[in-house]
């Protein structure tokens, strides 16, 4: 499995939204797929040197978003996507990435056409490489 | 029903001469946790390790090890004990082999496996002599005398002390494989909030004698809350406001750090009518130095909020 983690205790991010943010990001870029199961929550802890309890929070709230499944005496697995969020909450994640994005923008002296051109080429390139996963926006678009 | 706490300390109060150490502390560890026992240096935690484990008399107050009240430790509980005091003291002119030997004859059940693991994964090996070891090897020689025994709770003071990057995180994997089985608890006291909040389950804050946090290391850095208020021109005058630890002003800034923040919080500090407000997360290192340095006042106590 293809999951590379690297958690760092002394963020402004806790350790467990570390986890639950690299895990949502290996399954937005193909690096798990769907049906691939995770690290049991003592091995994950172990590996990354951290509580127990912390991984299986972030196992907690992936689980709550969607993201993955728990099969009872088996372990944690990728589940298929599905939209867990509601309309104004996904809302809110979208307009926090994007402000992100433009503040780091602004501080490298970057524009708006700039941006956009990147945008688009980086959405591509994350798309072919997760083998076209469509997103519900796009099937609409047909 | 929740298990009977491997340890209890009950309105604790300790003196020595006419300076009090430790006010009024109550404290419950039950089995199967890992407590950091943060504070800074002189604030209370050795002297409260020491009274837990019979090494001192209270003044005032009362504590249990496993229900056996500390100052009259059976050598059956003490057994169950794993105690690594602060500084990895060793005798110099033993090699490791003896040392182990040695510390073996104390106890009723030595586990030989556990003793060479932890020797190797430190990089000793049985010839050496102890007084030549670096620090960092000496806190994994007494990490190994303390763990063979097996003991169900383990108390650590400050066993980073001293530690390089590589032989810390052997420390944090060592206790992490020792809370394996459901049964063991650990209570270690640190300085290096990054281990703490890699490892433990809860942590307990220690402050001028006076016990000020017992939650989550989540919790405690949800109920540090930091502001920063923009504003157009200059700032009118940084309101009281209850929890209020911290604040820095600029020309058009103010700048707060408050515990416990609620409703009304944000309703004053709405009040001011800044540009913007905006949260902002705290790392627990600087949650944990607003919370105890020197301009925050010492009223509040952060515990676990129960969930309506």
């Amino acid at each position: 499995m293809a999951l590379a983690f690297s958690i760092s205790p002394a963020s402004d991010v806790p350790i467990f939204r570390q986890i639950v943010q690299q895990i949502h990001r290996a399954v937005a870029l193909g690096q798990v797929r769907v049906g691939e199961q995770l690290p049991a929550v003592r091995t994950l802890a172990e590996m990354l040197v951290i509580n127990p309890n912390t991984v299986a929070r972030s196992y907690q709230e992936l689980i709550r978003d969607g993201v993955l499944e728990s099969r009872s005496g088996r372990g944690v697995f990728v589940t298929e996507k599905r939209q867990v969020f509601s309309g104004e909450e996904r809302l809110r994640r979208l307009q926090h990435a994007a402000e992100r994005l433009c503040h780091e923008a602004m501080l490298l002296d970057s524009g708006l056409p700039e941006i956009r051109e990147i945008l688009e080429k980086k959405w591509k390139e994350i798309q072919r490489e997760t083998r076209g996963v469509e997103t519900k926006e796009e099937k609409k678009k047909k | 029903m929740n298990p009977a706490p491997v340890i209890e300390i009950d309105h604790l109060t300790k003196y020595y001469g006419k300076r009090e150490i430790i006010r009024d502390l109550s404290l419950k560890v039950p089995p199967g946790s890992i407590y950091g026992f943060l504070g800074r240096n002189g604030m209370g935690k050795t002297t409260t390790i020491r009274i837990l484990l019979g090494l001192e008399d209270p003044t005032r107050g009362s504590s249990t090890v496993f229900g056996e009240d500390s100052r009259k430790l059976s050598p059956e509980t003490r057994a169950r004990i794993g105690y690594l005091p602060e500084g990895h003291h060793v005798y110099g002119w033993m090699t490791v082999r003896e040392c182990g030997r040695f510390q073996a004859s104390f106890f009723p059940k030595w586990n030989q496996d556990i003793f060479e693991t932890v020797i190797t994964h430190f990089r000793l090996t049985d010839k050496m002599k102890t007084g030549h070891l670096s620090r960092g090897q000496r806190a994994g020689l007494c990490l190994a005398l303390t763990l063979a025994p097996e003991p169900e709770l383990l108390v650590l003071d400050d066993p980073a002390l001293g530690l390089d990057p590589v032989a810390r995180r052997s420390l944090l994997q060592s206790m992490l494989y020792v809370t394996r089985r459901p049964d063991r608890t650990i209570l270690f006291s640190s300085h290096l909030l990054s281990d703490v909040e890699r490892v433990a389950d809860r942590i307990v804050v220690l402050d001028g004698g006076v016990l000020r946090a017992d939650c989550t290391v989540e919790t405690f850095r949800e109920r540090l809350r930091h502001y920063v208020l923009k504003f157009r021109d200059t700032p009118p005058p940084t309101p009281e406001m209850p929890g209020l630890l911290e604040s820095f002003r600029t020309d058009n800034e103010i700048a707060l750090t408050v515990a416990n923040p609620d409703a009304e919080t944000e309703a004053s500090l709405a009040g001011l009518h800044p540009e913007s407000v905006n949260p902002v997360e705290m790392t627990l290192e600087d949650a944990f130095v607003s919370y105890v340095g020197e301009r925050g006042e010492k009223s509040f106590f952060i515990k676990e909020q129960t969930r309506k």
